[in-house]
């Protein structure tokens, strides 16, 4: 196969996988109340009404919350676990290690189904922490992967040096390994957020009763009708899901850079 | 009692002994190096003095406080190590700084000591930069600074000279020493280098396979090497197997193939307890090769071929057949150096030599 060909078929492939998403922006901005083309004209209507639907609003602040603490609970505990594997010669670290891991492996449904299971048997209540507990099983991974990685390039002799100057383990934790270890804290968060925020199939079955999140939300709007303000709706979770992930990396080689790597 | 003591420490990693039961006494003051190859134990008991390892047994004492369970942040110690491990993201003020924040002191004392440190390593200018900002040296220094800048009971440096380039390596030794005599702070210095423990130390501490082959002086353990292992680790020795067969005030006759009977002084072979087998050492830069016609004074003449030619800028290293034996001498090259092939005389004399026991290997 010659480079030109190469060349449409890689134009394909993009056309392929953007195109449905590009639809689905581009209708956002569309004046008719159908969202179909031909476009009739530019408008931001939708993204107005969006503003103005309280179930919108409330799923949108839901998400938010519970995007913002399954970040900050697992990029807690990631630290701690990645501390505890690479600093720590801890019993059964490559067994921990592969468990804290697993939820990457495991599909989803069957996790979300076996989670569901084991709180029927224990006969509590779905409830909007546990809703949180479970966002942060399947974001942990990312945060361990990242912040590990990063780990295991900061030599000990940083610590071993602010030890040996008067600093106390604590100490020395928050002057010297947190702060070397910020960007792919940073980054670790950022993806915990983000996965949080765009899950659904777990969501659907750990929300309690009255609860949606963004995605839930859409997916029962879907089932009544398709209204152009699920567009507008779309357009604002790509902005969010891409475009934050692509600024917090940013942020974070920049970090790195100033940290000296 | 010294600064440091250690008494009958073991270092065991599972079923790997890395120090087998070692003492010894680090005077006030001194410049002591634990010199050995890699794998013999000398980090582990430099570690082992910093905290950062626990012994399997013993007892360690610093300033005559048991610090066995002491942590390492309480033991006000100053530590160097080879990849100078600077904070990346602090600056060079700030990393000196460091350790005077967990002492009690005030900003405008802080700010001072840094400047009087920085002043003593000579580089006052470099306050306000970041470590990636500097060079190999001086980063090194600036290790060294953040290090002594709290006035620590001991400073430990571990092979803080490995990463620097040759040239460098060198100005750095004589700098180190300066600022080390300077303060007069007790150092124990770790280094798989010879020539940096010859040059640098009061006391040279040798080491093998976790255990003390000798402790002495520079000039001692060179001189007057306690074992086989001391006398090649240090410089290049020719090491020979003898017999003893006499012990006098003199000091002790040696009898050997092709060379005959050679005396050794008493003070240059003190392991050697009496008539048996033994060892006869002879550094390479104690044989000289001359011309057959020279003739010298007080030195034993033994005629040989010489084999090979290392030329070395202002020295030679030779490899000279002597019998069955091939001897290697380093000497300085007057003229022209000797040729492969060409018949030297090979010279020395017997107060040069040393002797070891010599249950031979």
């Amino acid at each position: 196969m010659g480079w030109p060909l190469i060349r449409v078929y890689t134009v394909l492939v993009y056309l392929f996988m953007f195109l449905p998403v590009a639809v689905v922006v581009l209708l956002s901005f569309n004046a008719s109340q159908f969202g179909s083309f031909p476009m009739t004209g530019l408008s931001f209507r939708w993204f107005v009404e969006l503003a103005h639907n309280d179930a919108i609003l409330r799923a949108f602040r839901t998400s938010i919350v519970l995007g913002a603490l399954t970040a900050l609970i697992s990029t807690t505990l990631g630290v701690l676990a990645s501390l505890a594997l690479v600093r720590y010669n801890v019993a059964g670290r490559n067994l921990i290690s592969t468990l804290l891991i697993a939820p990457i492996l495991v599909p989803e449904v069957v996790l979300a189904v076996a989670l569901l299971l084991f709180l029927n048997f224990l006969s509590i209540n779905k409830s909007f922490f546990l809703l949180l507990m479970g966002h942060v099983i399947f974001t942990l991974p990312f945060v361990i992967l990242v912040v590990q990685a990063r780990l295991v390039g900061i030599r000990r002799d940083y610590e071993e040096a602010a030890l040996s100057l008067g600093a106390s383990p604590v100490q020395t934790f928050f002057q010297i390994t947190l702060p070397l270890l910020a960007p792919a804290v940073f980054a670790g968060m950022l993806f915990a957020f983000t996965i949080s925020f765009d899950d659904i199939t777990g969501t659907l079955f750990w929300k309690p009763g009255g609860v949606e999140t963004v995605p839930t939300q859409i997916f029962a709007m879907l089932r009544n009708s398709i209204s152009p303000e699920i567009n507008a709706l779309g357009t604002v979770m790509i902005f969010l899901t891409v475009g934050l992930p692509l600024l917090g990396l940013a942020i974070a080689r920049r970090m790195a850079m100033q940290r000296g790597g | 009692m010294g600064a440091v003591s250690l008494t009958n420490i073991v270092k065991r990693f599972g079923s790997f002994t890395a120090v087998h039961r070692m003492s010894m006494d680090i005077p006030e003051g001194s410049f002591v190096t634990l010199l050995g190859p890699s794998g013999c134990g000398k980090t582990t008991t430099l570690r082992m003095i910093a905290g950062l390892i626990d012994p399997t047994e013993g007892e360690i004492t610093i300033k005559g406080q048991q610090v066995n369970d002491v942590p390492i942040h309480k033991r006000n110690l100053g530590l160097v190590f080879q990849n100078y491990a600077l904070f990346p993201h602090k600056t060079i003020a700030q990393n000196v700084a460091f350790g005077l924040k967990y002492r009690n002191l005030t900003k405008a004392d802080m700010d001072r000591k840094v400047r009087d440190v920085l002043d003593l390593v000579q580089l006052p200018h470099v306050a306000e930069r970041y470590p990636k900002q500097l060079s190999g040296g001086q980063q090194q220094r600036i290790a060294l600074a953040r290090a002594i800048v709290i006035e620590p009971d001991v400073l430990l440096l571990d092979e803080p000279l490995s990463a620097l380039d040759a040239n460098l390596r060198e100005d750095m030794r004589v700098e180190l020493k300066r600022i080390q005599q300077r303060i007069g702070i007790t150092t124990v210095f770790v280094t798989h280098d010879q020539s940096e423990a010859l040059a640098m130390s009061d006391r040279v501490v040798v080491m093998s396979d976790g255990r003390i082959e000798q402790i002495g002086t520079p000039e001692e353990v060179y001189n007057t090497p306690a074992s086989e292992f001391v006398s090649r680790f240090l410089g290049i020795s020719n090491i020979l197997d003898a017999t003893c067969t006499e012990l006098t005030a003199d000091g002790l006759s040696l009898e050997l193939p092709v060379f005959g009977r050679i005396t050794v002084p008493k003070d240059r072979a003190p392991h050697v307890e009496g008539p048996g087998p033994a060892k006869l050492v002879i550094r390479a830069e104690k044989l000289l090769l001359a011309d057959s016609s020279q003739a010298m004074e007080g030195r034993l003449a033994l005629d040989g071929v010489v084999e090979a030619v290392v030329y070395q800028g202002q020295a030679a290293r030779y490899f000279v057949r002597i019998g069955d034996r091939q001897l290697q001498a380093i000497n300085m090259i007057n003229e022209r150096p000797f040729q492969e092939g060409e018949t030297v005389s090979v010279r020395f004399r017997p107060r040069d030599c040393a002797a070891l026991p010599g249950a031979s290997a």
